[in-house]
């Protein structure tokens, strides 16, 4: 069923435990993510986007409340999630397939149906050509298209991604949004992109939760209803500029820059 | 051609080498400096081939003690140095104490070793492994928390138990660390293993410096020097070899592809 909530927090906080006493890094967080859904969330360095992701990705428990995938309570890594690092994390002594089919490896995945897809996979994201070579010999944009193969390799309904172009030249960047949007478009999947940049949230969401400082709560979650697919250019058009302004806005809210 | 040859990166140490020797000729001509200081190049050449079988008898033995003290650094001290990456506990009691145990000279205490030991091979071994086996811990401590979180979130992310994130993900990432502790530790094995024949021992390398040495016959000393540095030389050869064969994809390496 299309629509139906895949991802489902109520009531969400995380606070560590350190040696100068608790300290509080998510408040409550009440959000849901449908199915097939793209959602960015935008913030502050240190305002507990990284937490939340390896929350859902079930990497850390949960302080209290309760998050869902699919309707059952995240309780450790899940077999129905793909993660992409901020860096491609790829094993330099493994090939770029190799390093793609870890994943079938290691969850024990049957050989020849892994391969066929690892194959497909790096097809769809402009890999085809390059199995035999080693992390080291692509460019950084390669590397993490080859790491979002793996993230896909045993079909996972949902995709969390970690500031996975943090670390990219501003050219690539784009080029990665773009090939992002195609990936998605594709393979349908539900998308959970952690970013700092506001452009790309935009560009790339249905819709864009905005979060605020440290300790983390929900500022705002904006629909961001334009035209698919959308093309470069549009980043230019004045609907864009008026949710980048929203977006922003949060930003300079508490600053001398007042929208 | 011969240019091209004389200029081969394998050569160069060689070269160095005979132009060394003929410094140490001519400073020796030059300065006249007497042969019970320092022999002349021609006199330990002719004491190497003089003395080759017994050289050769004996630093045999002297390659099993290293050999043997190396197998136990590789034995105790990678496990250990695991141990001590992995748990901040045994780190806070080990890692000091292994730090204070380095400042002990072990030639002050080989003695003991022929008390405690007698005078067969295991106490040359036990003198090798003392020696080495620091900088295998050192560096693979550091090779082991050197692993990226990330990298581990990964493979907690694909479901890899606990042995999986070890060999598939750590254990080759720490690799390269793990050799470089390994290549110090095979030359300072060589040193440990004399240390040992030095001081209780009828046999080896070590033996024949110390009969050299109070025999006066510094050709046949300086021949078991150049003998015991060919020892190092060779098992750090293959040290480094089988690096290349188990890293190929490590950084240091790359120009193999």
């Amino acid at each position: 069923m299309p629509n139906q909530h895949l991802i489902e927090a109520r009531g969400v906080t995380k606070v560590y435990q350190t040696k100068d006493g608790a300290v509080e890094s998510l408040k409550p967080l009440d959000f849901s993510i449908r199915e097939g859904e793209f959602i960015s969330v935008v913030g502050p360095s240190g305002c507990g986007k990284s937490t939340l992701l390896k929350m859902v990705a079930g990497l850390l428990p949960v302080t209290a409340g309760t998050l869902e995938l699919a309707g059952k309570p995240i309780s450790g890594p899940q077999r129905d999630v793909g993660i992409v690092f901020q860096s491609s994390v790829l094993l330099a002594w493994r090939t770029v397939l190799d390093n793609i089919l870890l994943q079938a490896e290691i969850r024990r995945m049957p050989k020849a149906e892994a391969l066929a897809k690892a194959r497909q996979l790096m097809s769809m994201a402009g890999l085809a050509g390059f199995e035999g070579k080693y992390p080291w010999q692509l460019s950084g944009g390669m590397q993490q298209r080859a790491s979002i193969c793996r993230a896909l390799l045993h079909n996972p309904s949902v995709l969390l991604m970690d500031e996975p172009f943090g670390a990219l030249d501003a050219m690539t960047r784009e080029t990665m949004n773009l090939e992002l949007q195609r990936i998605w478009s594709e393979s349908k999947k539900t998308v959970l992109l952690i970013t700092h940049s506001i452009p790309e949230a935009i560009f790339l969401s249905d819709r864009v939760m905005v979060m605020s400082e440290r300790p983390g709560s929900i500022a705002a979650i904006y629909d961001i209803d334009l035209l698919r697919p959308r093309t470069l250019d549009m980043m230019g058009s004045p609907a864009f500029a008026v949710f980048a302004k929203k977006v922003r806005a949060h930003f300079y809210s508490q600053g001398t820059l007042d929208h | 051609m011969l240019r091209r040859l004389l200029l081969l990166p394998a050569l160069r140490p060689f070269l160095l080498i005979i132009l060394l020797l003929v410094l140490w000729d001519l400073a020796i001509r030059i300065f006249k400096i007497p042969a019970y200081l320092i022999p002349r190049p021609e006199q330990v050449v002719q004491q190497l081939f003089a003395e080759w079988p017994r050289l050769l008898t004996e630093s045999w033995k002297t390659t099993q003690a290293t050999l043997g003290g190396f197998a136990l650094t590789i034995l105790i001290g990678i496990p250990l140095a695991m141990v001590i990456a992995y748990s901040k506990l045994v780190e806070s009691y080990v890692y000091p104490l292994l730090v204070f145990s380095q400042s002990i000279p072990k030639v002050a205490i080989a003695p003991l070793f022929v008390v405690w030991f007698g005078f067969g091979i295991f106490p040359k071994i036990i003198s090798a492994f003392l020696l080495g086996f620091f900088p295998v811990v050192v560096s693979t401590v550091m090779g082991f928390k050197s692993v990226e979180p990330d990298m581990i979130d990964l493979a907690r992310s694909m479901g890899a138990s606990r042995l999986q994130t070890f060999f598939k993900f750590s254990l080759p990432q720490a690799l390269p660390a793990i050799f470089s502790g390994l290549k110090v530790s095979i030359t300072l094995a060589v040193v440990g293993a004399v240390v040992g024949e030095f001081v209780g021992s009828n046999s080896g390398i070590g033996y024949v410096l110390q009969v050299a040495n109070g025999n006066f016959d510094l050709p046949l000393m300086f021949a078991a020097l150049v003998v015991l540095s060919t020892i190092g030389v060779l098992l750090f050869v293959a040290i480094d070899l089988i690096e290349r064969l188990m890293i190929p994809w490590h950084a240091s390496q790359r120009q193999v592809f």
